[in-house]
């Protein structure tokens, strides 16, 4: 039988959290997930640990001075243990995609339908289907996810939508809690921590997906008026189903580019969000969506952007070779180039001043009865561990 | 509605963007890539059959019963661990690796044999 030891694997995907544009999942369905999200908690336990030795003892003594971390990582794709490792984990990905969309595609038409009935005439989503795609969305498919966040296969088609929302359990393995939003619940903590008298009247969630992480945002401040951009309609209309089905009405999906955002007004917001987001734009669009984000933000007014922790001169350079593996092999391309940027000057040449920039750490906020809590443990899983850092800054002039 | 969307060829599809190739020959990475797909579906078929386990030790079992079926906190820490336990067997190449990665001077057993046949 089993060993003693208290079970520290992933909850058991039947806790997920369900609304009204849940994929239906057979009991064969939600045990792939199960295995999937071991599969993943099981190379960075067991696995990755070992990396770091083969590294130390193997590939270090060969290549003692490295000055760069893709030198380290040029020098790992040599060894047999980060082989094997990088191969499991591209497959497990992949076999995630799949399933992920195996679940949905084969119950296209419903959940087509269902969004349709759910949002049809409804005022809060504003498609735009002249929108140009940015560049850094056409050209590949974020996280080997088929389709990204925009493909239709038939029109009103929400399948890549619900393919995120459905397996984003596995890549964590529960750790961004029962509705994928511990990146939102993080932001409003820290919100209600450090800034309790905040009550911004309208919050703006730039690259926010179907709304995950802005719903938390939403449900904290139900009086605000929240307004949600991304640029694929498919996870907009999802979004708004989503949210009004888990009761939160406050949200307006808006099908725009970042980078220009000409339909809001100068000033006109107090919260400008974003989660995980501008790792997936590109080194010429990150200036103009940081510029738009100091334009629309209103005097007193917040904006905060969440991603990985960015490889300052005190991060080991094996340690940044590892965490750029999903920019060179799980389609993450401008991960690598964004968390070697200088993002204060980024934000200086935004129209911040220094004086009004913001830096702090936060981890997910998750149902800890259920769900993993990695605040405090030792679990690291390179750029996929559901903590964060926040680049950010306070509007202190209008 | 009238679209067909086919899930079974649509399911698989390959993502934007060249996949890359870690194994020293691709043939290896593709036959590791079945063996995962296939330990993925055994770990499933397992879930099942404790699923039916559980349910017949109380009562005759229904197709409905096990679709609907959701494990207590602890039956389901129970079937986790045996997935924990299920993927140590399956990928135990890569521990034997990791531990042996600070023995890289550790004799084979033909060398000791050498050894002890002069001791």
């Amino acid at each position: 039988m089993s060993n003693t030891k208290a079970y520290d694997g992933p909850p058991d995907y039947r806790n997920v959290g369900i609304h009204a544009m849940s994929p239906e999942t057979s009991h064969d369905e939600k045990a792939r997930f199960n295995f999937l999200a071991h599969m993943n908690r099981h190379l960075a336990s067991n696995i990755l640990p070992g990396i770091k030795t083969a590294y130390e003892t193997r590939v270090k003594p060969n290549n003692p001075s490295p000055n760069h971390r893709n030198q380290v990582r040029k020098a790992l794709l040599e060894d047999s243990l980060f082989q094997h490792w990088s191969a499991l984990r591209r497959g497990t990905m992949e076999l995630r995609q799949q399933a992920g969309r195996w679940v949905t595609l084969r119950q296209a038409e419903e959940l087509n339908a269902r969004a349709e009935e759910m949002t049809k005439g409804d005022p809060r989503l504003i498609l735009d289907p002249n929108l140009v795609l940015p560049n850094y969305l056409a050209k590949i498919d974020h996280h080997c996810m088929p389709g990204s966040y925009h493909d239709e296969l038939v029109p009103g088609d929400v399948t890549g939508a619900a393919n995120y929302d459905v397996g984003i359990f596995v890549t964590t393995g529960g750790g961004l809690g029962r509705y994928s939003d511990g990146g939102g619940k993080a932001v409003v903590a820290w919100v209600k921590k450090n800034r309790p008298d905040f009550a911004p009247k309208r919050i703006l969630d730039i690259g926010g997906g179907l709304g995950q992480n802005v719903v938390p945002i939403a449900q904290t401040f139900p009086d605000a008026e929240v307004v949600c951009v991304d640029t694929g309609a498919p996870v907009l209309r999802y979004g708004l189903a989503r949210a009004k089905s888990m009761g939160v009405e406050n949200i307006t999906f808006v099908q725009a580019n970042a980078e220009d955002l000409f339909m809001f007004e100068n000033g006109s917001f107090d919260w400008v969000q974003s989660t995980m987001f501008l790792h997936e734009t590109s080194v010429k669009s990150m200036p103009r969506i940081m510029k738009e984000s100091h334009r629309l933000l209103a005097k007193d007014g917040l904006v905060m952007h969440v991603e990985q922790p960015q490889y300052g001169p005190d991060m080991p350079l094996y340690e940044q070779a590892i965490r750029d593996w999903d920019a060179f092999y799980n389609n993450e391309p401008f991960w690598t180039k964004m968390h070697e940027l200088d993002l204060d000057q980024w934000m200086v040449d935004a129209g911040f001043s220094r004086d009004e920039l913001v830096h702090c750490s936060v981890a997910a906020v998750v149902d800890t009865t259920l769900f993993p809590e990695h605040a405090n443990d030792d679990y690291e899983d390179y750029g996929r561990k559901a903590a964060w850092h926040i680049i950010g800054a306070e509007k202190k002039a209008a | 509605m009238t679209t067909q969307i086919d899930p079974l060829t649509l399911a698989g599809a390959k993502p934007k963007g060249k996949r890359p190739f870690f194994l020293e020959h691709k043939d290896t990475e593709k036959v590791l890539a079945v063996t995962m797909a296939v330990a993925q579906e055994l770990a499933v078929m397992r879930e099942r059959l404790d699923t039916v386990e559980r349910l017949l030790e109380t009562k005759g079992v229904t197709q409905d019963d096990i679709e609907n079926f959701k494990p207590t906190k602890a039956q389901a820490e129970q079937r986790g661990a045996w997935i924990q336990e299920y993927l140590a067997r399956i990928l135990r190449i890569y521990q034997q690796e990791i531990e042996g990665l600070d023995k890289p001077d550790d004799p084979t057993s033909e060398e000791i044999g050498h050894e002890l046949a002069q001791e």
